[in-house]
């Protein structure tokens, strides 16, 4: 993590702080990207300030997407990425989310929020309510499960052939004539959750 | 007469069908001749890229980007190259630098001589797209001498190119710019004026400019609409900021809008494909980094050290620190960004493709309502779509 301590991003993280004020849970800075982090709860009223403050005017939603922690309590995280086109400007806008809980969907406040929810809920399976139409979109039809979760596999599970002998499409579990390989480089002491071990041990 | 109420009819277009650009689904609900309702359906071209990323390490996810926007496949590679130098903090070699924005250019010429010349032939006219494949040809033909591949190139590396482009390859890219003007006003003298394309594209599919940017638009067909945003200018990278060009812009943000906004474009892209042939330093390519780019082929022969780099880095790959970032280009569509999650390890924890077709397709309903089911075709044509990347 990169800190900047440039005074213009000091100032519009101050700004944003005192905009949307105790509603901010975190602010990161990642090489000048900056981002704050939100109750799940306040995003609809988050990113409407945002949207019509004059100060910031995030006049675009450029896409929303998640990211899925199995291992965490509160499982998926979802992203809002902000621009804006006066200000030249963008942020990134997080909140946590368990699994099973309902998102505020923000259509009303970005059109191009539609199909970007609607692919998150294909994805991930995050429900946002309030949403005009949140159908799969890019799964085939009739699709069972949410591949871009860390506990889909990556064959999927199911295959599509042509049986001929019921003159039709048909669905079979995944068979692999050889499984698939992943390869592990990581060495055991160059694991992320590993930092102690790696601050100790030499580096070359 | 007594007046009848006609129920709407559900009407199916594609996903075979020429006019859908390769696999799009529509359906439409038509009262009579007139549109009321564009559901599209798409995902028949979904083949996971961004689950596979998740497995694969940093250079071995590069390929991959040549196969969303397979139209113009290395301006996809350069986000992925510049989200990746971001976060591992490389400096590119000057001369990587103009190679990567020549090649860019030369790209986006590509992507718009498809498009424009496609989408004419959607709209009637048969002889651009076979002169505009001609042209297509000669810069395919500059992309393989470069990389080796017509199209699926993994020419841009993270810090830099693969390889340094041979020696008269300028020289060929400088002579056929020389003639590729006349081509436009050609093509021009095809489309611009003629009575059919005007009937077919005026007025037709208008987007208001707060339309379009609440509707996510970006690139050209945002541009049609009166909006001066450029991500080349205004958040420029690589060498762009010592370029100098111009950003057409259009005014009414129908589908003639976005034809003028991309014929000018092609204009001012070979005046930037000029200015870095005139301005190209000499020097290395790639970084000269062992840890994160390879050593040279010559090193290798005779050190035992760059032998391991070289092993360590097309293995292991490079290790990325814990970093969640956003990074875009203005590829020839648009803004084709990728939302890069690291967890300091060899591959990356999740990466979002930010693709701009995504977008206008999700606006096809806004932009057909009302209109007669054979404009639905020209505003798909001007959308410039490639399911490569908007289903990824």
């Amino acid at each position: 993590m990169n800190n900047s301590t440039n005074k213009e991003n000091d100032q519009f993280l101050s700004t944003i702080k005192s905009t949307i004020g105790k509603d901010i849970i975190e602010t990161n800075v990642f090489f000048n990207d900056f981002q704050i982090i939100v109750p799940s709860k306040k995003i609809f009223d988050v990113l409407t300030k945002l949207h019509i403050n004059s100060y910031f005017a995030f006049d675009q939603l450029i896409d929303i997407t998640a990211i899925d922690y199995p291992e965490k309590p509160k499982r998926f995280e979802v992203v809002y990425l902000l621009l804006s086109t006066i200000t030249n400007q963008r942020l990134t806008v997080k909140i946590y989310v368990s699994e099973g809980e309902l998102v505020q969907s923000c259509v009303s406040i970005f059109k191009s929020a539609n199909w970007s929810e609607r692919e998150i809920w294909d994805m991930f399976g995050i429900f946002f309510s309030g949403h005009p139409d949140l159908r799969r979109l890019l799964t085939d039809y009739g699709f069972e499960g949410h591949p871009l979760r860390k506990d889909f596999p990556l064959t999927g599970r199911v295959q599509v052939k042509y049986d001929t002998d019921q003159n039709k499409v048909i669905y079979e579990p995944v068979n692999l004539v050889q499984e698939y390989r992943d390869f592990d480089f990581l060495s055991p002491w160059e694991r992320p959750n590993n930092k102690e071990m790696n601050d100790t041990g030499d580096k070359n | 007469m007594s007046e009848t109420e006609i129920k709407p009819i559900t009407m199916n277009f594609g996903p075979q069908h020429p006019a859908a650009h390769g696999v799009l689904r529509l359906v439409f609900e038509m009262d009579g001749e007139i549109i009321k309702r564009a559901d599209p359906h798409i995902g028949l071209l979904h083949r996971g890229t961004e689950k596979l990323i998740e497995n694969k390490t940093y250079l071995q996810a590069l390929p991959y980007f040549d196969r969303l926007d397979y139209v113009s496949p290395m301006n996809q590679e350069h986000a992925w190259s510049l989200a990746v130098e971001k976060v591992l903090g490389i400096k590119v070699p000057e001369r990587g630098q103009y190679i990567r924005v020549l090649f860019c250019e030369i790209g986006r010429i590509l992507n718009h001589i498809l498009n424009l010349t496609a989408f004419a032939i959607d709209v009637g006219a048969m002889t651009p797209l076979l002169w505009g494949f001609e042209e297509r040809e000669i810069m395919l033909g500059f992309y393989e001498r470069a990389s080796g591949a017509r199209f699926h190139a993994a020419y841009f590396r993270p810090g830099g190119v693969h390889q340094d482009i041979p020696e008269d390859l300028l020289d060929d890219i400088h002579k056929w710019l020389k003639n590729f003007p006349n081509f436009i006003n050609d093509l021009e003298t095809l489309l611009t004026e003629n009575r059919i394309f005007k009937q077919r594209t005026v007025d037709i599919g208008v987007v208001s400019k707060e339309d379009a940017l609440n509707l996510g638009f970006s690139g050209p067909p945002l541009r049609a609409s009166g909006h001066a945003w450029d991500l080349r200018k205004d958040q420029p990278y690589d060498v762009y900021s010592k370029m100098d060009f111009d950003i057409p812009i259009g005014n009414s943000g129908d589908c003639y809008a976005r034809y003028l906004v991309r014929v000018e474009e092609m204009r001012q892209s070979c005046k930037i494909i000029e200015q870095c042939i005139n301005n190209m330093p000499n020097g290395i390519v790639l970084a000269n980094d062992a840890k994160m780019a390879p050593p040279s082929r010559k090193e290798m022969k005779g050190s035992m050290e760059a032998l391991i780099h070289h092993f360590k880095l097309y293995t292991e790959g490079v290790h990325l620190p814990e970093a969640e970032t956003y990074t875009a280009v203005e590829a020839p569509k648009g803004e084709f960004g990728v939302f890069l999650v690291s967890d300091g390890t060899n591959k990356p924890y999740r990466a979002k493709l930010r693709a701009p077709g995504f977008q206008y397709l999700a606006a096809t309903e806004h932009m057909c309502k009302g209109h007669m089911l054979a404009d639905s075709v020209a505003v798909i044509g001007s959308m410039d779509l490639v399911f490569g990347e908007i289903d990824r």
